[in-house]
Protein backbone atom coordinates (compact mmCIF):
# COMPACT_ATOMS: atom_id res chain seq x y z
CA UNK A 1 0.00 0.00 0.00
CA UNK A 2 2.00 2.82 -1.33
CA UNK A 3 1.05 6.37 -2.65
CA UNK A 4 3.05 7.17 -5.91
CA UNK A 5 3.97 10.55 -6.32
CA UNK A 6 5.03 11.90 -10.28
CA UNK A 7 6.10 15.54 -11.45
CA UNK A 8 7.45 15.05 -14.76
CA UNK A 9 5.40 15.01 -18.00
CA UNK A 10 5.71 11.81 -20.29
CA UNK A 11 8.45 12.95 -22.41
CA UNK A 12 10.45 15.00 -19.59
CA UNK A 13 12.25 11.55 -18.31
CA UNK A 14 11.70 8.15 -17.50
CA UNK A 15 9.49 8.76 -14.35
CA UNK A 16 5.90 7.90 -15.85
CA UNK A 17 7.32 4.62 -16.81
CA UNK A 18 9.49 3.69 -14.35
CA UNK A 19 6.53 5.04 -12.09
CA UNK A 20 4.04 2.35 -13.50
CA UNK A 21 6.58 -0.42 -13.54
CA UNK A 22 6.54 -0.26 -9.84
CA UNK A 23 2.86 0.14 -9.60
CA UNK A 24 1.26 -2.59 -7.22
CA UNK A 25 -2.11 -3.70 -6.76
CA UNK A 26 -3.77 -1.42 -4.03
CA UNK A 27 -1.53 1.29 -4.68
CA UNK A 28 -2.24 5.33 -5.16
CA UNK A 29 -0.62 7.21 -7.93
CA UNK A 30 -0.94 10.83 -7.54
CA UNK A 31 -0.20 13.32 -10.27
CA UNK A 32 2.02 16.54 -9.08
CA UNK A 33 3.53 19.55 -10.89
CA UNK A 34 3.80 18.71 -14.08
CA UNK A 35 2.95 15.33 -13.73
CA UNK A 36 -1.00 16.26 -14.41
CA UNK A 37 0.43 16.42 -18.31
CA UNK A 38 -0.05 12.62 -17.89
CA UNK A 39 -3.58 12.67 -17.50
CA UNK A 40 -4.05 14.74 -21.06
CA UNK A 41 -6.46 12.31 -23.30
CA UNK A 42 -3.05 11.65 -25.46
CA UNK A 43 -1.72 9.45 -22.51
CA UNK A 44 -4.87 7.26 -21.44
CA UNK A 45 -4.05 4.50 -22.96
CA UNK A 46 -0.71 4.23 -20.40
CA UNK A 47 -3.45 3.69 -17.61
CA UNK A 48 -5.84 1.56 -19.22
CA UNK A 49 -3.60 -1.80 -17.51
CA UNK A 50 -3.15 -1.07 -13.69
CA UNK A 51 -2.87 -3.37 -11.36
CA UNK A 52 -5.96 -4.21 -9.59
CA UNK A 53 -7.30 -1.49 -6.95
CA UNK A 54 -5.03 1.21 -7.73
CA UNK A 55 -6.56 4.64 -7.22
CA UNK A 56 -5.68 7.57 -9.35
CA UNK A 57 -5.39 11.23 -8.58
CA UNK A 58 -3.76 14.35 -9.75
CA UNK A 59 -3.47 18.17 -7.49
CA UNK A 60 -6.33 20.14 -9.08
CA UNK A 61 -4.06 23.52 -8.13
CA UNK A 62 -1.55 22.38 -10.92
CA UNK A 63 -4.04 21.37 -13.27
CA UNK A 64 -5.55 24.99 -12.74
CA UNK A 65 -2.28 26.56 -12.84
CA UNK A 66 -1.64 25.11 -15.99
CA UNK A 67 -5.12 25.69 -17.81
CA UNK A 68 -5.60 21.75 -18.48
CA UNK A 69 -9.22 20.74 -19.07
CA UNK A 70 -10.79 17.56 -20.42
CA UNK A 71 -8.76 15.30 -18.60
CA UNK A 72 -8.52 11.52 -17.96
CA UNK A 73 -11.65 10.97 -15.94
CA UNK A 74 -9.84 7.96 -14.33
CA UNK A 75 -7.96 10.85 -12.32
CA UNK A 76 -9.55 12.17 -9.53
CA UNK A 77 -8.90 15.59 -8.43
CA UNK A 78 -7.76 16.48 -5.02
CA UNK A 79 -6.28 19.25 -2.96
CA UNK A 80 -3.11 19.82 -0.28
CA UNK A 81 -5.45 18.36 2.83
CA UNK A 82 -6.16 15.33 0.41
CA UNK A 83 -2.77 14.88 -0.46
CA UNK A 84 -1.79 14.93 3.40
CA UNK A 85 -4.73 12.28 4.19
CA UNK A 86 -3.56 10.09 1.42
CA UNK A 87 0.05 10.10 2.74
CA UNK A 88 -1.45 9.18 6.50
CA UNK A 89 -3.63 6.37 4.43
CA UNK A 90 -0.88 4.32 2.41
CA UNK A 91 2.21 3.32 4.56
CA UNK A 92 4.65 4.90 2.85
CA UNK A 93 5.02 7.56 -0.10
CA UNK A 94 7.49 6.89 -3.26
CA UNK A 95 8.00 10.08 -5.12
CA UNK A 96 9.00 10.15 -8.86
CA UNK A 97 10.89 12.70 -10.65
CA UNK B 1 1.36 11.51 11.97
CA UNK B 2 4.84 12.44 12.48
CA UNK B 3 6.05 13.64 9.09
CA UNK B 4 9.00 14.92 7.60
CA UNK B 5 10.31 16.40 4.16
CA UNK B 6 13.36 16.28 1.88
CA UNK B 7 13.30 19.05 -0.73
CA UNK B 8 16.06 18.88 -3.64
CA UNK B 9 15.29 21.28 -5.95
CA UNK B 10 16.00 25.11 -5.78
CA UNK B 11 13.77 27.24 -5.68
CA UNK B 12 12.21 29.61 -8.22
CA UNK B 13 13.79 26.93 -10.77
CA UNK B 14 11.47 23.96 -10.05
CA UNK B 15 8.04 23.86 -8.42
CA UNK B 16 8.99 21.16 -5.84
CA UNK B 17 10.26 23.99 -2.91
CA UNK B 18 6.80 25.62 -3.58
CA UNK B 19 4.49 22.35 -3.38
CA UNK B 20 6.60 20.80 -0.31
CA UNK B 21 5.56 24.44 1.27
CA UNK B 22 1.91 24.09 1.09
CA UNK B 23 2.16 20.16 1.88
CA UNK B 24 3.99 21.26 5.18
CA UNK B 25 0.92 23.92 6.15
CA UNK B 26 -1.32 21.47 5.38
CA UNK B 27 0.29 18.81 7.40
CA UNK B 28 0.54 21.39 10.39
CA UNK B 29 -2.67 22.56 9.64
CA UNK B 30 -4.79 19.02 9.99
CA UNK B 31 -2.60 18.61 13.99
CA UNK B 32 0.59 16.30 12.62
CA UNK B 33 3.96 16.65 13.63
CA UNK B 34 6.33 17.74 11.00
CA UNK B 35 9.68 16.65 12.03
CA UNK B 36 12.33 17.80 10.05
CA UNK B 37 12.54 19.45 6.63
CA UNK B 38 16.19 18.76 4.81
CA UNK B 39 17.27 20.64 2.43
CA UNK B 40 19.41 18.40 0.15
CA UNK B 41 21.34 19.22 -3.55
CA UNK B 42 20.02 22.47 -4.83
CA UNK B 43 17.13 22.30 -2.55
CA UNK B 44 19.81 24.29 -0.04
CA UNK B 45 18.85 27.51 -2.10
CA UNK B 46 16.11 27.81 0.28
CA UNK B 47 18.24 28.28 3.37
CA UNK B 48 19.98 31.84 1.77
CA UNK B 49 18.77 35.26 3.87
CA UNK B 50 20.24 36.93 0.48
CA UNK B 51 17.28 35.73 -1.73
CA UNK B 52 15.45 39.24 -2.51
CA UNK B 53 12.70 38.02 -5.40
CA UNK B 54 10.48 40.98 -6.27
CA UNK B 55 8.21 42.02 -3.62
CA UNK B 56 4.86 40.85 -5.77
CA UNK B 57 6.07 37.23 -5.52
CA UNK B 58 6.34 34.38 -3.04
CA UNK B 59 9.33 34.72 -1.02
CA UNK B 60 10.15 30.91 -0.30
CA UNK B 61 12.83 31.39 2.26
CA UNK B 62 10.71 33.93 4.10
CA UNK B 63 8.00 31.57 3.84
CA UNK B 64 9.89 28.92 5.67
CA UNK B 65 11.48 30.95 8.19
CA UNK B 66 7.63 32.28 8.95
CA UNK B 67 6.10 28.75 9.22
CA UNK B 68 9.84 27.61 11.42
CA UNK B 69 8.98 30.83 13.78
CA UNK B 70 5.30 29.80 13.98
CA UNK B 71 5.65 26.00 14.50
CA UNK B 72 9.25 25.34 15.91
CA UNK B 73 10.35 23.38 12.82
CA UNK B 74 14.08 22.62 12.79
CA UNK B 75 15.16 23.39 9.14
CA UNK B 76 18.36 21.16 7.90
CA UNK B 77 20.28 22.17 5.44
CA UNK B 78 22.42 19.23 4.14
CA UNK B 79 25.91 20.81 4.60
CA UNK B 80 28.01 19.22 1.94
CA UNK B 81 25.63 20.22 -0.41
CA UNK B 82 25.21 23.94 1.12
CA UNK B 83 28.98 24.60 1.21
CA UNK B 84 29.58 23.21 -2.48
CA UNK B 85 27.05 25.89 -3.41
CA UNK B 86 28.14 28.69 -1.68
CA UNK B 87 25.43 28.73 1.40
CA UNK B 88 27.55 29.03 4.58
CA UNK B 89 26.69 29.69 7.90
CA UNK B 90 29.08 31.42 10.03
CA UNK B 91 31.26 28.97 11.08
CA UNK B 92 31.54 27.58 7.91
CA UNK B 93 32.51 31.24 6.33
CA UNK B 94 35.43 31.23 8.59
CA UNK B 95 36.67 27.65 7.78
CA UNK B 96 36.77 28.64 4.08
CA UNK B 97 37.82 31.78 4.88
CA UNK B 98 35.13 33.64 2.76
CA UNK B 99 33.95 37.16 3.26
CA UNK B 100 30.66 36.82 3.89
CA UNK B 101 27.90 34.19 5.11
CA UNK B 102 24.04 33.94 3.87
CA UNK B 103 22.61 31.02 5.75
CA UNK B 104 19.25 32.26 6.92
CA UNK B 105 18.83 32.19 10.90
CA UNK B 106 15.84 29.85 10.79
CA UNK B 107 17.91 26.94 9.43
CA UNK B 108 20.87 24.64 10.76
CA UNK B 109 23.50 23.08 8.44
CA UNK B 110 24.14 20.05 9.39
CA UNK B 111 24.45 16.07 7.99
CA UNK B 112 22.86 13.33 6.65
CA UNK B 113 22.76 11.84 9.66
CA UNK B 114 19.70 14.27 10.45
CA UNK B 115 18.23 12.80 7.57
CA UNK B 116 18.56 9.32 8.92
CA UNK B 117 17.38 10.08 12.08
CA UNK B 118 14.24 11.71 10.54
CA UNK B 119 13.29 8.68 8.54
CA UNK B 120 13.77 6.31 11.61
CA UNK B 121 11.62 8.97 14.34
CA UNK B 122 9.00 9.54 11.54
CA UNK B 123 5.94 8.11 9.98
CA UNK B 124 6.19 9.05 6.59
CA UNK B 125 9.02 11.17 4.87
CA UNK B 126 7.82 12.79 1.90
CA UNK B 127 10.34 13.67 -0.48
CA UNK B 128 9.76 16.85 -3.07
CA UNK B 129 11.76 16.11 -6.25
CA UNK B 130 13.56 18.44 -8.50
Amino acid sequence: MTLHTLNKTPHESNALQDCLAALSDDDALLLIENGVYCAMPAHAELFTRLPGGVQCYLLQADVQARGLNDLNPEFRGIDYDDFVTLSCRYEKVVSWF
Amino acid sequence: MIFSLVITGAPYSTQCADTALRFARSVLQQGHTLHRVFFYADGVHSGSALAAPPQDEFNIPQAWAELAHEHQLDLVVCIAAAVRRGVLDSNEARRYEKDGHNLASDFTLSGLGQLVEAGIVSDRVVTFGA
